[in-house]
């Protein structure tokens, strides 16, 4: 069990005293792909929510352990610093902040953290300029301000360069694919999987089958009322694509 | 620059955001100097000594007379959206002055008071001064040494403390002095026309563009003074400058006074940019302490095609009251205000700027930007007046504001008195506050909560920023961000 990177144990979490999670338990290892599907409402948002900090839940039982270290017990910007990243499903926007000085400041602090050098200017533009070509992110949206003005797949495709940027351990996708057409999903999806390697594992948030045709996954969980309540392989979300939910709110209503 | 300190604590929550600010003010120390002080008090007496003191000539103690007469028939003024404290005039000393006084190199000086403008930043020794900036640096009520002298007055530029230019061009001073803001203009005009101790005077004579950037660092240190600086510019016409304003002082219980007059005119063709870093003590968490900020400055667009810029960032003083303005009376000419003012704690700041159109196709822009967190109320007020002869003026007004808080306050005032109906009157106005989704992005990217303050910060202000010269626009960019830290919330 020596390459397990995430290991969800128990985890309930709840926002304004009204619980969504009620017990997610959930081991993920290097190399691979997850899917969580769900129904609207499940508490799949809330569990990447979680995993990164966003205080606005308020963690009420479990743990979480993250390649050794207790997660929950990290700020956010110290899970992103050990490799934890999230690609919003609504990436927000910041006027008048350059994505070269927002990546810059990013790159630098996670430097920082691991007690390194600040990366020069010069290094600093070449790596950009590297990883963008991966999503084939013009360089005119780099020189923008941080999501200001972006199209839907503009900003989607921002998130993945990001991740480019920041060579995470483990990145959630939350609903990655909502808002993208079909050349927009090609290209981010594209984009993921030349990113994935043995060493690293990516979950990808999804109501639909259709990000999983180009992201193969290999395992499916299904989050239904802040449990998950079934995995399986990929056949579980071709399964889903033919019967909709409807037979697991049955299954599962109590 | 003192490194900024990085506070790990987790995002967006309220009551950590609120947590004390970072970081001290890191100007509040107080040089020990011999300082020649007068008693406390204003009286005509008091105007004829520090006169005398300054051996001046007949009419300047007339002007300053005349001002301290009409003063004392003048109320405090209190239409600003401020509360002031009432003010003893009669508890300030009105002139204090490091007791070597005029020296005529920089062995002269005393090392005391090299040091001090060394922890300033302020590069006096000669030597030093390859940054290619003029200086003059004003320390309580003198000015003690100007930089770069000779090279400026090879082209005839004249860069000097105004009480030299009294005594060595008279005739010029007695020209400009107080005729742009006259010493009958308000409150704290008139007491500064009767008490004005020193301050720069810059010329630039016809066609010349000023090859460097001039400056004056003001600091206020002898406790229980007040600071009544006066600074003229004249531009004469084609000429060109930059001149660029900074200010510190020690940190004290009390408050302290500090009412200057900049004026500034600018003759055909002529261009000045005006840039203010203030950062005079802004007072402790609770309000106790700092300078009362209460400044007149206003430029004449005399000449045709002429254009004044002003751009200030505004992040001391415990109560701002400025409005740099300009008079737009040569025909095309051009008047600029971008301001940034940041007000946190207790601070108070009602500043803005008045845009007068006379002349024929003037043009006016104005870009405030307010950041008001902890419990400070940040007002914007300004005046677009369009006379019945400035056919075709134009003006832009854009008026932002910024909210770390929620128990602070920004205001707009904007006044608009239009009597020609060929002008065009823009106004746009926001009001944004810093989002939770934004600091948790940034969070999530690495970014901890004060930095990503200090990026959306200088984010928000980048517009009035990039109006700085270089040599200032990181220093007031670390400046804001510094200012910041810890009062998000």
């Amino acid at each position: 069990m020596d390459n397990i990177l995430l290991n969800v144990n128990n985890l309930h979490a709840s926002i304004n005293g009204k619980e969504i999670l009620k017990g997610i338990n959930l081991t993920i290892r290097q190399g691979e792909v997850h899917a969580i599907m769900g129904p609207n409402g499940s508490g799949k948002s809330t569990l990447s929510a979680v995993l990164t900090g966003n205080p606005s839940f308020t963690v009420t039982e479990g743990s979480v352990d993250f390649h050794g270290k207790d997660l929950l017990s990290l700020s956010p910007e110290d899970r992103s610093h050990e490799g934890l990243f999230l690609s919003f499903q609504y990436p927000v926007e910041i006027p008048g902040v350059s994505m070269v000085n927002f990546m810059r400041a990013a790159i630098n602090a996670k430097r920082k953290y691991l007690n390194e050098e600040p990366l020069s200017a010069s290094d600093f533009l070449k790596l950009m300029r590297q990883k963008r070509a991966i999503v084939e992110l013009d360089n005119k949206l780099a020189s923008r301000s941080v999501n200001e003005g972006f199209s839907g797949g503009e900003k989607k495709r921002n998130e993945i360069f990001q991740m480019a940027m920041l060579e995470p351990l483990l990145s959630i996708l939350d609903e990655t694919d909502s808002g993208l057409d079909i050349d927009a999903l090609r290209i981010v999806a594209e984009g993921v999987n030349k990113l994935k390697s043995q060493e690293n594992a990516t979950i990808v948030i999804t109501h639909y089958q259709r990000l999983l045709d180009y992201i193969k996954p290999d395992f499916v969980h299904i989050l239904y009322k802040g449990r998950i309540v079934m995995t399986g392989g990929p056949e579980l979300a071709l399964e889903l694509e033919k019967t909709g939910y409807d037979w697991i709110k049955q299954k599962y209503n109590d | 620059m003192s490194e900024n300190k990085i506070n790990n604590a987790p995002a967006a929550d309220e009551d950590i955001l609120r947590q004390a600010t970072g970081d001290e003010y890191k100007y509040g120390f107080v040089t020990d100097i011999e300082t020649d002080i007068i008693p406390q008090g204003l009286s005509e007496d008091v105007v004829r000594l520090i006169s005398e003191k300054k051996g001046e000539p007949e009419w300047l103690l007339d002007f300053r007379l005349k001002a301290y007469r009409h003063w004392q028939t003048l109320e405090v003024p209190n239409w600003a959206h401020l509360k002031i404290p009432p003010i003893d005039f009669n508890s300030i000393s009105y002139y204090a002055a490091p007791k070597k006084n005029a020296p005529h190199s920089i062995d002269e000086v005393d090392p005391e008071l090299l040091k001090t403008f060394d922890k300033l930043g302020i590069p006096l020794e000669e030597q030093k001064v390859l940054s290619g900036m003029a200086v003059d640096a004003v320390m309580d009520s003198v000015s003690v040494k100007t930089t770069h002298k000779e090279k400026l007055a090879e082209l005839g530029i004249i860069f000097c403390s105004i009480s030299e230019a009294v005594k060595d061009y008279p005739d010029l001073v007695k020209k400009y002095l107080g005729k742009v803001v006259s010493y009958r203009d308000n409150f704290y005009a008139a007491l500064n026309s009767a008490v004005f101790s020193d301050g720069s005077f810059v010329y630039i004579p016809k066609g010349v563009r000023c090859p460097m950037e001039l400056s004056t660092y003001f600091r206020i240190n002898a406790s229980g003074t007040g600071q009544f600086e006066r600074t003229l510019i004249v531009a004469d016409d084609d000429a060109y400058v930059s001149y660029l304003e900074g200010c510190t002082a020690p940190m004290r219980d009390e408050n302290q006074l500090h009412a200057a007059i900049v004026e500034i005119i600018v003759e055909d063709r002529a261009e000045v940019k005006y840039s203010t870093v203030q950062n005079w003590y802004a007072g402790d968490k609770d309000g106790k302490g700092g300078v009362y900020n209460f400044v007149t400055k206003r430029g004449l667009c005399r000449g045709d095609y002429s254009k004044l810029s002003w751009t200030q960032v505004e992040t001391g003083s415990a109560i701002t009251w400025k409005y740099p303005s300009c008079v737009l009376q040569g025909e095309g000419s051009t008047g600029e205000f971008y301001s940034v003012a940041v007000t946190k704690n207790k601070q108070q700041a009602d500043t803005g700027t008045k845009m007068i159109h006379i002349g024929r196709n003037t043009r006016s822009t104005i870009v405030s930007k307010g950041i008001s967190a902890g419990e400070s109320e940040n007002s914007y007020r300004g005046l677009v007046k369009v006379a019945p002869t400035a056919d075709g003026s134009r003006n832009h007004t854009q008026c932002d504001s910024l909210l770390l808080s929620n128990r602070c306050g920004a205001h707009t005032f904007p006044y608009v008195d239009i009597m020609n109906e060929t002008a065009i009157v823009e106004h746009e106005a926001t009001t944004s506050k810093i989002s939770e989704e934004q600091l948790f992005y940034c969070n999530q990217r690495g970014i901890p909560t004060e930095e990503a303050v200090g990026l959306i910060v200088n984010g928000y202000a980048k517009e009035v920023m990039n109006k700085l010269p270089m040599e200032f626009a990181v220093e007031a960019q670390r400046l804001l961000q510094v200012t910041l830290e810890g009062s998000v919330g």
